[in-house]
């Protein structure tokens, strides 16, 4: 069962029942959910998770939304790998990659609509709508599809026609806009107040953002019930990192962990950087920008959360990091090549926002640090797609294989590099 | 009517325009401030806008065109 009790504005503390709304009515501040914490401390136990099914709703308790009725496609509980490939690269003894690319629509966002979309069924909404250039999309629409309800999917009309597939093949109906990105957010705004869909962002936002939660349940019971020291998490609008570091103070205020002073770093591209530009310049304000980066899934310029991403920062004691988009692409070949994981261009953001944090001496090589990798990479591959060594193109001989083999191996001495690891070792 | 929550974020230029009683006083929009901060170089307001809709549109595009930055009260809704 859920012990959400009623929704609390952030901003001056007012309480709201819990309906689909997200905004204070007085001071216009985000609303967010809150439980009855007393009754979860009685109630909740380490034994009781445990036995819940293998996904995100082995936590409903915690969750706004009633698990019996859960629009379930299987998102979480995906996997959290000790990684020591990557960490002897970056020099770290204790790393782990929460692996969120294994979610049913590749992307940890099936873990935010599960939430809404359950809650959305619950309130009667028929209409399950976002705005998205992808990830969101994709989620929604599968969520919709499970769940019978209809999907609306509000996207730039220059999207390009990869990530149009990935949301189309669900079946919603897909709405194309001319019209810069600020236009819009704009429209979809007003189409929220017009017409009853559960906007999944906008007016079902509180219980949506709930769901981002679990990674941190997750992560803390696959750690064996402790808090990492050491959280790095790809900021966009900001919200993902809010509600990680909520999942983890929930966890100890529980008495399911023993400590949680885990502090929570975040990664930004340079291009799109609000977030890390205004903990850099030491304050709360952030200032909005037009975003131009290879890293579309964090490509927003004006973030929900920013303000409270800041807070988190400046309480858990963690650090801001901006990388260039070269360094996201060394980032996303590094943790592919060392671990195996194809991530997106935002899960590129954060290994190389990690190496700089760790090669800064800013994480300690014996912390148990833990990368989250929001998304797969099959969904942004023209990001590396010329930044990859080609195939060798041969004739059907063996020795046309081996003449090949000799000239790559030519080229890696000459560029200081080995042909392929472990290229010495088969004799 | 309808009625609209945005945000306005001023660059450090506009800071002492009027932009706000302007587009009260130029388009058929009642202006209510409901949060606001505002330094002597930069500075956010988050209003709700009454009127017809067509009207507050024009008045948002006129708020635009003055070069202040107009967003939904949630912030960005487009995500990844």
């Amino acid at each position: 069962m859920s012990y959400a009790s009623h929704l609390r504005c952030r901003e001056c503390g007012r309480h709201y029942p819990l309906e689909p709304l997200h905004v204070c009515e007085f001071c216009f501040g985000p609303l967010e959910v809150a439980y009855d914490y007393e009754a979860l401390k009685s109630h909740l136990t380490r034994e009781r998770i445990e036995r819940g099914p293998p996904s995100v709703w082995r936590y409903s308790d915690l969750l706004p939304a009633d698990r019996e009725q859960a629009v379930d496609i299987g998102a979480g509980f995906t996997p959290l790998l000790p990684c020591r490939n990557l960490g002897e690269a970056l020099g770290l003894r204790r790393l782990h990659i929460k692996n969120d690319c294994a979610n049913p629509t590749w992307s940890f966002k099936d873990r935010v609509v599960t939430v809404a979309s359950t809650k959305a069924r619950e309130f009667g909404f028929d209409t399950l709508a976002c705005a998205s250039t992808g990830n969101l999309a994709n989620s929604v629409a599968a969520h919709a599809a499970r769940g019978g309800m209809r999907a609306l999917v509000f996207i730039p009309a220059n999207l390009e026609q990869g990530k149009v597939v990935g949301a189309a093949i669900y079946g919603p109906t897909l709405v194309a806009v001319d019209g810069s990105y600020d236009e819009v957010n704009r429209l979809c705004s007003e189409l929220a107040d017009k017409y009853p869909w559960a906007f999944v962002n906008i007016n079902i936002r509180p219980y949506y953002s709930e769901g981002s939660k679990t990674l941190a349940y997750e992560v803390v019971e696959q750690l064996g019930w402790r808090a990492p020291d050491h959280c790095i998490v790809p900021l966009a609008s900001g919200s993902l990192f809010t509600k990680i570091w909520k999942g983890i103070k929930e966890m100890a205020w529980l008495g399911l962990v023993d400590w949680a002073h885990t502090r929570m770093s975040g990664a930004q591209p340079e291009g799109c950087s609000p977030i890390v530009s205004a903990w850099e310049r030491q304050s709360l304000d952030i200032r909005p920008v037009r975003p131009n980066t290879i890293a579309k899934s964090l490509a927003i310029g004006n973030p929900a959360d920013g303000y409270y991403s800041l807070k988190v920062l400046e309480h858990s004691g963690g650090f801001g990091v901006a990388v260039t988009d070269d360094e996201v692409v060394e980032g996303m070949k590094l943790l592919a090549e060392t671990e195996g994981i194809f991530a997106e261009t935002a899960g590129g953001v954060v290994i190389a926002g990690l190496r700089r944090l760790a090669s800064q001496g800013r994480i300690g090589p014996d912390e148990l640090v833990v990368a989250f990798i929001t998304g797969a990479g099959l969904k942004t591959q023209e990001a590396v797609l010329d930044k990859l060594t080609p195939p060798l193109h041969i004739e059907p001989h063996v020795s046309s294989f081996e003449e090949a083999v000799a000239r790559r191996r030519q080229e890696a001495v000459t560029a200081g590099a080995e042909a392929w690891p472990g290229q010495n070792q088969r004799r | 009517m309808a009625k609209q929550r945005v945000k306005f974020t001023f660059p450090t230029d506009l800071i002492k325009e009027p932009v706000i009683w302007r587009l009260g006083k130029e388009f058929e929009v009642v202006t209510n401030i409901r949060r606001a901060d505002v330094t002597e170089d930069r500075g956010w307001v988050v209003l709700e806008l009454e009127g017809q809709l067509e009207e507050i549109e024009r008045g948002v595009q006129w708020v635009v065109e003055q070069g202040v930055r107009v967003d939904p009260v949630p912030g960005d809704i487009v995500e990844g």
